[in-house]
């Protein structure tokens, strides 16, 4: 979630990035369609079409410099899914192509998605804020497509606003909240103070915790709204008055385990470790981070991964990249599975018992079938070194484990029609 | 010195004055330590650790049994220890990332999984050069040469397939779809089938080797454990073809196998995260690498018991043993 834009910040693309995409897809299309010729191999289908669609946003000058969110964030991890699929289509005939369509607003998303479902697409990787997504999803013409979301954590798309056709391949923020307390339980912390940012989207991750505290039995001593200036530390002396700030909205909370704060934008989050009254660890947007991806992570061969996409992307991989990584494959694997290349019979099959899709966490990841998320593990890093990783050892489930992560099936609010 | 003193110096030193009896070495690759650890067969007492390339992991006998062919996967090459001085003695070019490999049967190419490039690359050991290399799936891993020398399977985690390479073309004859993340293959002794091991998909697939189709396969049922603990990776099948060791990573257990019924008929606990194995030359022991627990396990094979662990290095990966 850290070093994350979400639906308020801005993303901006330059004319001549957008060329170079061009560029790039038309160079990897050309690659996969010349892979070498090998004995065996089926004739090769007409290609399934997956677009990614995605709105292009102006980004605000973050108050965080360091490690500023990538300008292709997401896409790159799409088109590694992609190179990916046509490898192993290769083998079986399976032709893959990525359509990529950025548009600057909702109303040019509205048009891209019209336009691509009249040409016969019907897979698609949104990386969309949730108003938009839904905006889309909701088209009379949208009934018979797949919606892959691919970097939203938004609970209520996955509850009161779930849609048929919409998937989830980041965890929700329900899924991240309760990977964090997990870990609070082994640990024995029974405690927090939670500093909460003025972003709706903090408000919404501040739910989450609020909701996995209640349900793990860990008290909220004092929420703490954050309210400061976020540009200031960057003025000369910035940081005493940073520090004097962090020092006074702490100074008379009762003892408390863990600092959880949440800001999604990383406005202010990382300028609160160090700088507390009680020298306590800092835990959620910032500090130890529940996410789906982490760059520190390297297990179940997640070095591979990890490897492949610095090469192509000459960057780490991030959460988004990681949905979107997850979105694309999950078409290649029901394809795969399926031995089917019509995308109508690749949606269902994705839905179905016989899928599961590998994405280097050690186990196999499955569609739930009550509110379209993704189950997986869910990794507890910092910057520099991966803690842990949930469900803890110990939390059970009827049947499957993933599932003691967010909304099980008894409580789900997602009643899709 | 004393006579007592000498022979204890001996036994450190390596093998100058070991006996027949005393013979068995066991080679233990370290993947996070860059290091071979030796172990004495009969006391499992550590008699050297080498240092060796960036990340080891398959280790491999050669078929003259002098040297030890070594995946020294970060340094982009195989490394040659030669078992009587137990120094490296050459390295070969492997391609990037070598992750398991396996040999002709007249010892004179090695056929090697480039992890990381999406090919199998074949070596000419004497030449030390890459003679031929064949494309195939993403994160290319398991590699087995059938008994009569004409195929090489490997397999791809990321693809899941288990490809069949001609080795008289280099070129895939057959894709196999098997469930998630192939680890590693095996062929039966007589040839006839195949059996790769998928991580995430929780199963072995046994694939007739002839018409490349999955004649079974094989899942895991542990007591106490969920079906996604259980995450096969080597499989060894024991020289008469009767019985199959599966271990089984996470689960921290060595499935046994009936190979005529393909049903489990034990589990045997291990260390933690075992990975790979390997026969001593009787087969009256399996030796197993557990990777979280940095340390091997000594199955008595005969029982079916796990009778003593001894800790290696940091992240054992492979495992052979010399006699």
């Amino acid at each position: 979630m850290r070093r994350r834009r979400d639906s308020n910040s801005i993303r901006v693309i330059s004319a001549t990035l957008c060329r170079d995409w061009v560029a790039v897809a038309w160079v990897i299309g050309l690659l996969a369609c010349s892979g070498p010729a090998l004995a065996q191999t089926a004739a090769i289908s007409a290609p399934i079409d997956v677009t990614y669609i995605g709105l292009k946003v102006e980004r605000v000058l973050p108050a965080f410099y360091l490690d500023q969110p990538p300008q292709d964030e997401g896409l790159q991890g799409a088109r590694l899914a992609l190179s990916d699929n046509q490898t192993t289509g290769q083998f079986l005939g399976q032709n893959f192509r990525l359509n990529e369509e950025i548009a600057p607003d909702a109303a040019g998303v509205v048009d891209a998605f019209k336009r691509r479902i009249a040409a016969g697409d019907k897979l698609f990787v949104a990386d969309l804020p949730a108003p938009v997504l839904l905006q889309v999803a909701d088209l009379p013409e949208a009934k018979a497509v797949t919606i892959l979301d691919a970097t939203t954590h938004d609970d209520a798309l996955r509850a009161e606003s779930c849609r048929r056709n919409v998937l989830h391949t980041l965890p929700s923020r329900a899924m991240l909240a309760d990977a964090l307390m997990q870990y609070m339980m082994i640990k024995k912390w029974s405690s927090i103070a939670l500093v909460i940012g003025a972003d709706p989207a903090d408000k919404d991750y501040a739910d989450a915790i609020r909701n996995s505290a209640h349900k793990f039995r860990i008290k909220i001593v004092q929420e703490i709204p954050w309210t400061f200036d976020p540009g200031s530390r960057r003025t000369d002396t910035g940081h005493y008055a940073v520090e004097a700030e962090v020092a006074r909205v702490t100074q008379d909370v009762k003892d408390y385990d863990l600092l959880v704060v949440a800001d999604e934008a990383g406005n202010f989050g990382d300028d609160l470790a160090y700088r507390t009254t009680l020298s306590r660890p800092i835990a959620g947007t910032q500090g130890l981070v529940p996410s789906a991806w982490a760059r520190p992570f390297e297990q179940w061969g997640a070095t591979q991964l990890q490897s492949r996409f610095e090469k192509q992307a000459n960057r780490w991989m991030t959460d988004n990249d990681y949905g979107a990584w997850l979105a694309v494959r999950a078409v290649g694997e029901a394809a795969t599975r399926g031995s089917t290349v019509d995308p109508a019979k690749i949606g269902d099959f994705m839905r179905g018992k016989d899928f599961d899709l590998a994405g280097f966490k050690g186990t196999k990841l499955t569609f739930r079938e009550w509110d379209g998320q993704l189950r997986q593990p869910v990794l507890l890093a910092d910057a520099r070194s991966l803690v842990s990783v949930s469900p803890q050892p110990g939390f059970l489930h009827q049947f499957s484990e993933l599932d003691t992560l967010g909304v099980d099936r008894p409580e789900t609010k997602c009643h899709m029609p | 010195m004393t006579p007592r003193i000498i022979f204890a110096a001996a036994l450190v030193t390596g093998v100058i004055f070991a006996e027949p009896a005393l013979a068995d070495r066991i080679f233990v690759s370290n993947e996070k330590d860059n290091t071979i650890t030796v172990l004495d067969g009969q006391s499992l007492a550590i008699t050297n650790t080498i240092k060796v390339g960036q990340r080891p992991r398959a280790i491999l006998l050669s078929v003259d049994g002098k040297s030890l062919y070594i995946c020294a996967s970060d340094s982009d090459r195989i490394e040659v220890l030669d078992l009587t001085t137990l120094k490296i003695v050459r390295t070969l070019p492997s391609g990037p990332d070598p992750e398991r490999f396996d040999t002709s049967p007249d010892g004179k190419l090695l056929y090697i999984a480039n992890e990381n490039d999406n090919k199998v690359s074949v070596l000419d050991i004497a030449a030390a050069k890459i003679v031929a290399e064949t494309p195939v799936g993403i994160e290319p891993e398991g590699m087995a040469m059938s008994p009569d020398g004409k195929t090489v399977v490997d397999t791809s985690e990321t693809t899941s397939m288990a490809h069949f390479i001609d080795t008289a073309t280099n070129k895939v004859v057959a894709n196999v779809l098997v469930d998630s993340r192939p680890r590693v293959a095996t062929w039966s002794p007589d040839g006839r089938q195949v059996w790769v091991s998928s991580e995430v998909g929780g199963a072995v697939a046994v694939i007739d080797a002839a018409t490349h189709s999955i004649v079974k396969k094989i899942k895991f049922d542990i007591p106490g454990l969920t079906s996604a603990q259980a995450q096969p990776v080597d499989i060894k099948i024991t020289k008469d073809g009767k019985v199959a060791f599966v271990a089984l990573g996470p689960a921290n257990r060595v499935a046994v196998i009936d190979t005529k019924s393909f049903e489990v008929q034990k589990y045997i606990l291990v260390g933690q995260r075992v990975w790979n194995m390997a026969f001593s030359p009787d087969q009256k022991r399996l030796f197993t690498a557990n990777g979280v627990s940095n340390d091997i396990t000594v199955i008595d094979v005969a029982d079916e018991k796990a009778t003593k662990s001894v800790p290696v290095g940091r992240s054992p990966w492979g495992v052979a043993v010399a006699p």
